[in-house]
């Protein structure tokens, strides 16, 4: 396993104290690490075990069963693509596909370049919109399969998109 | 503040900020800022106004009451509402979309509801306290503080509010249990897991009109004696997080949440808990097991969670618009409430309307209005200008209603018996381009991957009912794939423990019952008749239309388009992955979407072959 550095130490102690008091924060805490971390390591996991002194498994438990953990690093450009079902009347499959093979790598996965990381999501509520999707959390509507090719395009030669 | 000449409002919730409104809000703010002698006006952020179909949204009022509504505004628009409207008088017609007796399609459109839920979304400043006190605010809960936790309940029971998440349980009777039971601690949670995909109700009240779901949990702790509570709010959701989380800090500073609220000995917290992606966590059990930080697994009831529910405490879990309706109900009084609706289904209901309708947004309707009013009247109509086949309400859990069923008017019981459910509010209107068998099957997919696998009819059933429409949408479904459905639809159903597994099946079994003809057509026809199932499907080019440009070619991934510059190209569909790419891309409407029914003996054919 990979070594803890000591600022992400520093982090996971810090977001552990600050819930000590609270029943059942347990996912509070790996969602914040997630958030300043980025991802919830199995190294993070080991250690967040020892200081709460709940078990690595029951952690492992959660992390797998709710499905806005990530136990791997995010590409550069997080992209989210609609899957609900306003976007699926309005075609978020097409959408989906054009950004799987524009952008070299499937749903739930990052591209080997470590550009893209592409996820479907159930709902964003922008259903008006639909299909939407999402960029680094910006929200882009009304999606053609034409316009997610051109946008993955752009993205490579280094757009500034949502950041 | 002075009460300026004009009110401009600038809708900032999600959609609208997802469609531009932020950039028209600085727009606003930035001209402003510049002549602020010159335009007598204040600028406000609001929240949803509903008209999702027409973002970004700005409202201008006057200080004589006149309302114009301007739709679809940019940026470079604000230079002219300001020079024409604000200093001119006269307003932009143009972006005009609404103003009483402009459009008496609009006139109806707003005539037709009722707005209480959504009283103030859209009209009240969301992040700021003040706005909302202006609004009446708060004052639901110093009724109730007065009349004492019994009247409270009683009052409920009168106004017959029912769960707005949709399951539709009396609300008085759930605050009544928790407050009987025995117990020293009691916890109130407000479900804002709000995981229906097309739903989105409770994110515009919560991010227009946080403070009055905080004043609903508080009336709920106070009549239920109840000292904390709990709002599961679903982590996609940022906006409305931050905005309820701006909201609980300026109803402590003002002495609405903490302890001896108002005087009155009565002390309650709030905590939110951010839901972390998990559909069954909307199931009352399996969200008190996420607020206790576990894996949200349903458990066995009872014992309810109005006994032993949160850390084993009484617990009563309701839904955002519930509370949402709560200081209104207090504030004017049951009967206020109740003249709305039905016999059995009081009050009004809140629905996000979308798919194929034309004026897409969030609408509150008085219980028992038709289905066809809704879609028609203040949807108006289908978008696409094709016919109207279909509306969907309950998401994953819901049931499709054919458009022959238009006039089912839509209350707890009478969607009920034609198979379909209320739902917690999402409205789906599907055109004749929708294939049901389609839309069970997305349903179905949701469902299987939501299924938290502790039921084996739940884990297994959802894998094999999704197989058998994954063979009829490839065209390889057989007539005993029908009575395969509806058994196994039915064994899940009283096989599951949760409602998630209990509801499933309904997407399938109601498009089999109501779209019979759409499954015949694909098991033995091998035709899809709204050419969307892409085993069936094939993509033309019509010769006489193309001009050889090749640009289909070009983004074509698979590489199925091949020709001549200048001459007709042609589609390989052995190749052919059936993106639509081509389609959109194509500027002389060349390429055309086919499928056509097959005759059995042609199949016999192919499936030999």
């Amino acid at each position: 396993m990979v070594q803890i550095t000591s600022e992400q130490l520093l982090v996971i102690e810090q977001i552990v104290n600050k819930y000590r008091d609270f029943s059942g924060a347990t996912i509070p805490i790996l969602q914040e690490i997630q958030n300043q971390l980025g991802y919830v390591a199995p190294q993070f996991i080991e250690k967040v075990a020892e200081l709460t002194e709940i078990p690595a498994s029951e952690l492992y438990g959660i992390v797998t069963f709710y499905s806005q953990f990530r136990l791997e690093p995010i590409g550069e450009n997080h992209i989210q693509m609609c899957h609900g079902t306003a976007c699926h009347l309005a075609g978020a499959n097409a959408v989906i596909e054009a950004f799987e093979s524009s952008a070299g790598t499937k749903c739930g996965s990052t591209s080997k370049d470590g550009k893209f990381t592409l996820e479907k999501v159930a709902c964003m509520g922008c259903c008006s919109l639909a299909p939407v999707i999402s960029v680094n959390g910006k929200i882009y509507g009304r999606m053609t399969a034409e316009k997610g090719q051109k946008l993955v395009r752009e993205l490579k030669g280094g757009g500034d998109h949502g950041k | 503040m002075a009460n300026r000449k004009y009110t401009i409002k600038v809708g900032l919730a999600s959609c609208g900020i997802a469609a531009g409104a932020q950039q028209v809000y600085d727009a606003f703010a930035n001209k402003l800022s510049q002549d602020e002698a010159a335009v007598d006006a204040d600028l406000i952020l609001t929240g949803c106004l509903g008209m999702c179909y027409c973002e970004p949204l700005v409202e201008i009022s006057t200080s004589t009451h006149e309302r114009y509504l301007y739709g679809n505004v940019a940026p470079h628009d604000v230079e002219r509402i300001i020079a024409q409207h604000l200093r001119g008088g006269e307003p932009v017609q143009d972006l005009l979309v609404y103003t009483p007796g402009l459009d008496p399609d609009m006139d109806r459109y707003f005539g037709k509801q009722v707005r209480i839920a959504l009283q103030n979304c859209g009209v009240i400043n969301p992040e700021a306290i003040a706005s909302y006190l202006a609004a009446g605010g708060y004052q639901g809960l110093q009724k109730a503080l007065q009349i004492g936790p019994e009247a409270v309940i009683e009052e409920l029971k009168a106004s017959g509010l029912r769960g707005r998440g949709g399951a539709g349980f009396p609300t008085w009777l759930k605050w009544s249990l928790t407050r009987q039971a025995p117990g020293e601690v009691k916890y109130v949670i407000c479900n804002a897991d709000e995981g229906d995909p097309g739903a989105f109700m409770d994110r515009s009240i919560l991010e227009s009109d946080p403070h009055s779901v905080i004043e609903g949990m508080l009336i709920a702790a106070f009549a239920i004696g109840a000292c904390k509570g709990y709002i599961y709010c679903r982590a996609e959701y940022p906006l409305a997080i931050k905005r309820l989380r701006l909201a609980i800090r300026q109803a402590e500073a003002c002495g609405y949440l903490g302890g001896d609220i108002l005087g009155s000995g009565f002390s309650f917290t709030l905590e939110i808990r951010e839901g972390a992606g998990a559909f069954v966590c909307g199931e009352e059990t399996a969200l008190i097991m996420s607020v206790e930080g576990k894996r949200g697994m349903p458990r066995f009831r009872p014992p309810y969670p109005s006994e032993k529910g949160l850390f084993g405490a009484p617990t009563s879990i309701n839904n955002v618009e519930t509370f949402a309706n709560v200081p209104r109900i207090l504030e004017r009084g049951a009967a206020a409430y109740s003249q709305y609706g039905t016999e059995k289904s009081k009050g009004t209901k809140v629905f996000a309307l979308a798919g194929k309708v034309k004026r897409g947004g969030l609408v509150e309707i008085p219980m028992g209005m038709t289905i066809n009013e809704i879609v028609f009247d203040i949807g108006g109509g289908i978008a696409t200008g094709k016919a109207f086949k279909a509306v969907q309400t309950g998401g994953p859990s819901g049931g499709c209603i054919p458009a022959s069923l238009g006039d089912t008017p839509v209350d707890y019981e009478s969607l009920g018996r034609i198979g379909a459910i209320m739902g917690s509010g999402g409205l789906l209107v599907m055109d004749e381009d929708t294939c049901m068998v389609d839309v069970a099957k997305y349903f179905l997919t949701f469902a299987r991957g939501e299924s938290c696998g502790k039921c084996t009819f739940c884990r297994i059933g959802s894998e094999k009912l999704l197989e058998i429409l994954e063979r009829i949408t490839a065209g390889k479904g057989t007539a005993e794939d029908l009575a395969l459905i509806k058994n196994l639809g039915e064994a899940v159903k009283t096989g599951s423990m949760c409602g998630l597994g209990q509801t499933m099946p309904n997407p399938v079994l109601t498009t089999l019952k109501y779209f019979a003809d759409e499954y015949a057509a694909h098991i033995h026809e091998a035709y899809c008749p709204a050419k969307q199932c892409k085993a069936l499907i094939s993509y033309h080019i019509d010769p006489e239309l193309c001009r050889g440009c090749g640009l289909c070619a070009k983004v074509c991934a698979v590489k199925a388009i091949s020709g001549e510059l200048r001459k007709p190209y042609t589609i390989d569909s052995a190749v052919c992955a059936r993106c639509g790419l081509c389609v959109q891309t194509c500027r002389f409407g060349a390429i055309s979407v086919e499928s056509s029914p097959k005759s059995a003996a042609s199949l016999g054919v192919a499936q030999n072959g």
